[in-house]
């Protein structure tokens, strides 16, 4: 067992300090170590998206990053996507679209999209698809899912975030 | 698309948000692997390498001597008195005793004082084996040359040969005279198919989390489609009475049937109670892949006869499905369902029970159908073709309906299926052009029993006028909204108003597993149930207020009524009156709604173009088409069909067990299995059938499974319109079409 190493790290807008082996996995830390269950594990080596983050404007499995690479990042999880009581416009049309059955893929997907839709606002369907491609759900067919991203975008595009 | 007249509903038919919702959007929703008990050691399964082997010896010594390691089980803490020889079967697939049986299976489990240490100790369990030869595939295990995977066993059924044999059961589904009908037809079609092996590929593995108390109480947190039934089998398998077993379920994420079967409960319990301590473990997905339960693949050859009108008069078929490493019973269904879809006077099928040294099988989606309509609906495509007949017009010709005999011999009630087959020919989809070459286009239909089984609930009147509803279905795609909304309806108030909560096993009464398309259907009846009763014990209550009597006293359209006229008040404010009067309300419904639930009807139109160079089948256009008798929320309902044609996509296209010579599955992975991705369909169009289901009082019928069922046929029906090669063989990767088309192999 190695030592642990002091890693600094800004997660959903906080400053957290945690201790981490190197071997550990970004999505280990925030499971295990923070209790921040809302990123899921469903494959462990990044094919399937349900552990996905955004790591410095950038979509990552956390699975496939290590606890210590968080070290001075800035990190937004599903946990950090709503604004306190006012959902993102894609957990608003993921709920009214009924793009979630059994919910496992969920919060990998919403994370997925918002990176995405930050960047690219008027992403069209072939572009969704395309970019949610690393995120595997086995309920929905991804018809929902797509519709959901794509009102999403319609309401964001309406209704520009608050920086 | 409705049918036929429909009752006017409030909520049933509404779109509202699910109550569970908000929790699932925002990650707070706890899933198998959210569970942290303070204090909880972790776990981690010594499983075998090999295919086929005697176990020897298992030395866990190595592992006991790690610091940090706190336990090891094997099958001798599961065995009666630990001898192994008295170690059942479902025991063994538990903890393997004498022989392991497939690649993957659990052979010895420890618990540690965390993860890391828990993986670092199963290598050091010595575990020597002697090496046997394998065998995979159903028709390979029947011959009688094969490896034996159980000694003792013995061929049930017609037709068996008293040895040892892999040959679980001969079944039979058999009614007219078969051989003299075929005689009779003026056309014959006939073909031999076969399915690989794959899995419900749900995206949570497995997790569960054991505390066992000094006085014998054992609480268990698990994700399962059926919380009482993981009570069941961990008091059988660990001879503990039920009354001191606690199921706690977790959210589940996916299920598909695979969700059933315990796999981890047993040994996080006997770990508990070996160290004292709260005892946790998950899967991880090669453990999901090659330690639980996929569905069979099957061999089937089938034959199929009508008269040049186009009447189909006899169908033949010999179905052959995998059980995996020990016996199960893929097979009944297979020749119960493999005519359920049209009405054929002589039928003669018959079905193979096989063992094989893969994980024991288990369901998924509507189990063994899709590989039984893979077979069969090709040869109505075929028969189509050599009868130059409309394949949806030939089909309509010989549906199943009110009357007709259905699966299991008796006749039908009222179903959907005419009416599923109309829907489709007049969807904009089939009347449109294919447009382009190197395309095809197919339709396949899909049958499904349903059943019913036991569902409690308990519902509580509030003060406010809301109520709670309590129940032990796990929701695995959106029950908890569906059930709110049966209630809702029933007590003639707003979904809002009812709170639905799923809870342990010891707070509500027995339910069943939420499977078999069971749950709107079933623990719907309980809920309506409950209503009647809230609403029953409401009047009594009421009948002194008003100074009448309860006889005189009507409930109707949300609002209880004096036949007289003279007293009305609606459901909210009845409520508040008899909470200001101290009255305190829970009511139950517990029931079985019967094993069959009426049938469930799917059918699919595809689209799709086959490069000729490369192999590759594109989905262009899919249309699911369903019979969900009452949709009670749409969108969920659209959900489960778009769900099932995806998942067809992937079991037709490019989905299976691939093995290796030494019996390794080698795709054991997300990355090399590879479950189809968002890029790899388009959108799933949807049309909703409503036949009411005489059945249920909201006329409700499951409508999870059916969807699954037409896609495989569909799919390759489609692509031997495109390519003009009948695709007998599953998957249809592009490996697979250049071999049919172009002979490369």
């Amino acid at each position: 067992m190695s030592g642990r190493t002091h890693v600094t790290t800004t997660i959903n807008g906080e400053r957290i300090d945690f201790l981490c082996e190197p071997r550990q996995s970004l999505l280990e830390v925030l499971r295990d170590e923070l209790d921040m269950t809302g990123s899921k594990e469903g494959c462990n080596n990044g094919n399937c998206g349900a552990c996905n983050v955004i790591m410095d404007g950038s979509l990552v499995n956390a699975c496939c990053v290590l606890g210590v690479e968080a070290d001075g990042a800035a990190i937004t999880t599903i946990e950090g996507v709503a604004n306190g009581e006012q959902l993102h416009p894609l957990q608003k049309t993921f709920l009214e679209d009924a793009a979630l059955q059994c919910g496992i893929c969920t919060p990998g997907f919403i994370v997925a999209a918002k990176a995405l839709l930050d960047r690219e606002p008027d992403a069209d369907e072939a572009r969704i698809r395309h970019w949610l491609a690393g995120n595997l759900c086995r309920c929905t067919g991804y018809d929902k899912i797509v519709h959901a991203v794509l009102d999403a975008a319609a309401l964001m595009r309406q209704v520009p975030a608050k920086a | 698309m409705v049918t036929e007249a429909k009752r006017a509903y409030k909520v049933i038919g509404t779109r509202p948000l699910r109550p569970d919702g908000i929790d699932k959007v925002t990650g707070r929703a706890l899933y198998g692997a959210d569970i942290h008990i303070p204090g909880a050691l972790h776990a981690r399964m010594k499983r075998s390498p090999h295919a086929h082997a005697v176990i020897k010896r298992i030395d866990a010594s190595r592992a006991l001597a790690m610091d940090g390691v706190k336990a090891v089980v094997t099958a001798v803490d599961l065995a009666p008195g630990g001898d192994l020889s008295k170690l059942a079967d479902p025991a063994q697939n538990i903890l393997a005793g004498h022989k392991a049986l497939y690649r993957g299976q659990a052979v010895a489990a420890v618990a540690a004082i965390n993860d890391q240490v828990a993986q670092e100790a199963v290598k050091l369990i010595d575990i020597e084996y002697e090496v046997l030869p394998h065998v995979l595939g159903p028709r390979e295990g029947m011959q009688s040359d094969a490896p034996i995977l159980h000694e003792a066993l013995r061929t049930r059924g017609p037709g068996a040969v008293d040895g040892p044999t892999n040959i679980v059961a001969i079944n039979q589904a058999a009614f007219g005279d078969v051989d003299k009908a075929f005689a009779d037809c003026d056309i014959v079609v006939d073909d031999e198919f076969s399915t690989k092996m794959v899995h419900q590929g749900y995206i949570e593995p497995q997790a569960a989390t054991a505390t066992w108390a000094p006085d014998g109480q054992l609480t268990i947190w698990t994700t399962t489609q059926g919380s009482f039934p993981a009570r069941e089998s961990c008091a059988q398998l660990l001879n503990h009475p039920i009354s001191k077993i606690k199921v706690i379920p977790t959210e589940i994420g996916g299920g598909f049937g695979g969700k059933i079967s315990v796999y981890l409960e047993p040994v996080v319990a006997l770990l508990s109670r070996k160290t004292g301590k709260p005892v946790t473990m998950r899967m991880d997905r090669s453990d999901v892949f090659e330690g639980t339960g996929p569905t069979p693949g099957t061999s089937i050859k089938a034959r199929l006869g009508a008269t040049k009108d186009g009447r189909i008069r006899a169908l033949y078929a010999d179905m052959a499905y995998e059980n995996g490493a020990f016996p199960g019973s893929a097979s009944i269904t297979g020749t119960m369902v493999a005519a359920a879809a049209y009405d054929i006077e002589h039928v003669k099928v018959i079905g193979y029970d096989v063992v094989v040294n893969k994980p024991r099988t288990q369901d998924y989606r509507a189990p063994s159908a899709p590989a039984a309509a893979f077979a069969i609906e090709q040869l109505i495509d075929e028969l189509a073709l050599k009868l130059e007949m409309d394949p949806l017009q030939l089909r309509l010709l010989n549906a199943a309906k009110e009357g007709t005999r259905g699966p299991m011999g008796m006749p039908y009630k009222r179903i959907g299926h005419e009416e599923c087959l109309r829907a489709a020919l007049d969807s904009e989809h089939y009347r449109s052009p294919l447009g382009g070459p190197n395309r095809g286009r197919g339709v396949a239909s899909g049958f499904w029993f349903n059943v019913g089984l036991r569902s409690s609930v308990n519902v509580s009147l509030q003060p406010d006028g809301t109520v709670n509803l309590i129940e032990g279905n796990t929701d695995i795609g959106g029950t908890r909204a569906s059930l709110a909304m049966q209630l809702a309806e029933t007590l003639g108030i707003p979904y809002e108003d009812v709170k639905p909560t799923v809870v342990d096993t010891d707070s509500v009464g027995l339910s069943d597993v939420t499977a078999g398309s069971r749950t709107t259907f079933g623990t719907g009846m309980a809920v309506h149930e409950a209503g009647k009763n809230l609403i029953k014990e409401m009047t009594a209550r009421l009948a002194p207020l008003w100074q009448t009597t309860p006889e005189e006293i009507g409930f109707d359209d949300g609002a209880f009524r004096t036949k007289d006229g003279a007293k009305s008040g609606a459901f909210k404010e009845i409520a508040a009156q008899l909470a200001g009067r101290g009255v305190a309300l829970t009511v139950s419904g517990s029931l079985n709604a019967g094993f069959l639930a009426g049938g469930g009807f799917a059918h699919a139109v595809v689209d799709v173009e086959v490069d000729p160079d490369t192999g590759k089948v594109t989905i262009l256009r899919y249309t699911a088409i369903q019979d969900a008798g009452t949709a009670v929320h749409p969108s969920y309902v659209e959900g489960q069909m778009q769900g099932g044609a995806v998942q067809g996509v992937g079991w037709a296209l490019n989905e299976e067990y691939y093995y290796d010579e030494s019996g390794r599955m080698a795709n054991a992975s997300f990355l090399d299995y590879r479950l189809p991705t968002s890029l790899d369909v388009p959108m799933i169009d949807t049309i909703i059938v409503e036949v009411p289901n005489p059945l249920h009082p909201f006329g409700v019928r499951g409508v999870g499974e059916p969807g699954i069922v037409p896609p495989l046929a569909a799919i390759a029906n489609a692509v031997t319109h495109a390519t003009g090669v009948r695709q007998t063989q599953l998957p249809m990767s592009p490996r697979r079409i250049l071999e049919t088309t172009r002979g490369i192999v």
